[in-house]
């Protein structure tokens, strides 16, 4: 125990005297929460919207008001035609534009049906699917207020009442993306610095050759991992806290559940990251290699942990493989905790396959650490 | 006691694939006594030692050190012997007093011993004002010295020391030396790598490997008779020359 002890406060005195590591440990993840939090969103705002009008009535002329009148769109430019428009859209000028036919104005009075051209930039396929729904709902909700003007009143009442559908979003009613955000990216934080760290801790050893000295001291190999890992569980809750407190005070996330329970959670998740950085440092003799093992399986797990796309909408092969990605664990996890205030009992399934993950991660550390090569 | 062989070598070798490091080498090393383990570079001292000190499994042979055998009672091993390598293999980002008491830690020692061991360490190589420096800042053959009071702290039976003089001054190398000579008064066997010659003639006994081999192992004075020579440099030529 007391061989565990000198182990750790050699490391925190080791971590804390590295000038140049310092601020990546503390600063970065801080700076990376404020930008990521708010660039990353899926929010569609801002759509550069053009059209081309060739009717040119106060029917169109209503149209094109409605567009200015949303937030979403930043109506930029009439064209003279179908081509001007475009070639903008070539350019990327405008996301999308509308093409407003000749007597649509006449023919929507008389047929009380027109055509009319969307056209919609579809590199990003969902951003095209939501500028689609943005402008259908603003179309429609136009051509109700034409419906109202031309029909008269007796006909009125023999028209069925529209059903109307009232959607409640739960758990996050203003669709605040942020707070849906943070706390995903809360956990990509935790996991990046401690996953890095901890796989260079000891590939660095191994590189300026302390490694070799520790190997021929008695030194148990569990008393060392153990003292050895200690220190980045510790910088893992420290971070954690960080993150927390900063997702409070500037983004004001709400935190509906248990924080004991998110902490006991994130201790046994460390471990597993632990374990990794361990296994991947016996693995690896310098920290180039071990920095680059760790970055593919970073880049693999947080694309595919739901933090940015939903898991659901992968391919049925691609959830099979998130079963076994940990930051899908954490950031289920965290989300369900801090934004449904979701207890012991609903986390369990998942807190128990973490547990089981460090314990055979952990494991597999210990065990392909070799004293004797 | 003075008679008792306390490394034992018996037709030891290691293999990388087909090449022998280390090719069926045997031989003892009495306790208190300095042996010097002399060869060219890449002649496989450096696998040999490993191979005793523990942390590199051999590929066939026997070999006891303090007693235990190498494959199954290497940690036990571990706690009879020092260990000094060719890489400065203290913590440049530590003081010298943390070093100290992180290795004497992990040794086992109580925190008395360590106190104890500390203040007689810095008293005797002189480093009382650097005692809370960083070792990085620390010349290289302070660093050395230093080092090998390091792999004495737990009072070792046997000390293993890798071309611990490397890259010193002179003067350095004769005080390093001159610790040599006390800790194998004191009862540590030495078990010491080297490529300086003059220091070849400070051991009791050396041994000349040569590709993996061990060629020639006696006296200082035996060796120089034997091929007739009036330095070991010259032995050392002869011999690594073929």
């Amino acid at each position: 125990m007391n061989i565990i002890l000198y182990i750790i406060r050699k490391e925190f005195k080791q971590i804390f005297r590295n000038k140049g590591m310092l601020p990546i440990i503390f600063i970065l993840p801080v700076l990376q929460l404020v930008i990521l939090s708010n660039a990353a969103t899926y929010e569609i705002k801002n759509i550069q919207f053009g059209y081309v009008d060739a009717d040119n009535s106060s029917t169109s002329r209503g149209l094109i008001e409605q567009f200015e009148a949303s937030t979403y769109f930043n109506v930029s430019e009439k064209f003279p035609s179908d081509k001007e428009a475009s070639q903008a859209m070539q350019e990327g000028a405008i996301d999308a534009y509308l093409n407003i036919p000749v007597h649509f104005e006449r023919d929507l009075q008389k047929d009380k049906t027109k055509a009319l051209g969307v056209i919609i930039d579809a590199i990003d396929g969902s951003a095209a699917g939501v500028i689609n729904v943005y402008i259908t709902q603003i179309i429609q909700h136009y051509n109700k207020t034409i419906v109202t003007d031309l029909v008269q009143v007796s006909d009125m009442a023999q028209q069925p009442d529209s059903i109307d559908s009232i959607p409640l979003f739960w758990y996050n009613q203003t669709l605040n993306y942020k707070t849906f955000m943070v706390p995903g990216i809360l956990v990509l934080l935790v996991t990046m610095i401690t996953l890095f760290l901890s796989g260079m801790n000891i590939v660095r050893e191994k590189e300026i050759g302390t490694l070799e000295q520790i190997n021929v001291t008695p030194i148990r190999k569990h008393h060392f991992i153990i003292g050895k890992l200690f220190p980045f569980w510790v910088l893992g809750m420290g971070l954690l806290t960080i993150g927390l407190i900063l997702a409070k005070v500037i983004f004001n996330t709400p935190m509906l559940g248990n924080l004991g329970l998110l902490y006991a959670y994130t201790s046994v998740y460390i471990l597993v990251i632990l374990g990794m950085g361990l296994f991947i440092s016996n693995f690896t003799d310098t920290q180039q290699q071990a920095m680059f093992i760790a970055w593919f399986f970073v880049v693999i797990f947080i694309l595919m942990s739901g933090l940015f796309t939903p898991i659901e909408s992968m391919p049925k092969w691609a959830q099979l493989l998130t079963e076994f990605n940990p930051i899908k664990y954490f950031v289920e996890i965290i989300r369900m905790v801090m934004l449904k205030g979701s207890g012991f009992t609903d986390i369990f399934p998942l807190a128990i396959k973490t547990l089981v993950y460090a314990i055979i991660m952990n494991g597999l550390a210990v065990w392909s650490y070799k004293k004797t090569s | 006691m003075k008679n008792k062989n306390v490394i034992e070598v018996e037709n030891l070798s290691k293999l990388f694939g087909d090449f022998a490091a280390v090719n069926n080498i045997s031989f003892q090393v009495k306790a208190g006594e300095i042996f010097g383990f002399l060869g060219a570079n890449g002649a496989g001292k450096t696998t040999a030692m490993k191979m005793l000190i523990g942390i590199s499994s051999p590929t066939s042979g026997k070999a006891t050190v303090a007693g235990f055998d190498v494959y199954k009672e290497a940690e036990s091993i571990k706690k009879n012997i020092g260990y000094m390598s060719q890489k400065f293999a203290l913590y440049d980002d530590l003081t010298v007093k943390e070093n100290i008491t992180f290795f004497g830690g992990i040794y086992g020692l109580s925190k008395k011993q360590i106190d104890q061991k500390r203040c007689e360490l810095v008293e005797e190589l002189g480093l009382k004002e650097v005692t809370n420096s960083l070792v990085a800042s620390l010349p290289l053959g302070w660093k050395q010295k230093l080092a090998f009071s390091v792999s004495l702290l737990h009072e070792p039976k046997i000390v293993f020391l890798d071309e611990p003089t490397g890259g010193v001054d002179p003067i350095t190398r004769r005080q390093f030396w001159e610790m040599i000579y006390k800790a194998a008064h004191n009862g540590t066997t030495i078990f010491v790598t080297t490529h300086y010659m003059d220091e070849a003639e400070y051991c009791d006994r050396v041994s000349i490997m040569v590709n993996g081999k061990i060629e020639a192992l006696d006296t200082p004075k035996k060796l120089k008779e034997h091929y007739k020579t009036d330095t070991m440099n010259d032995v050392f030529l002869k011999l690594a020359r073929g």
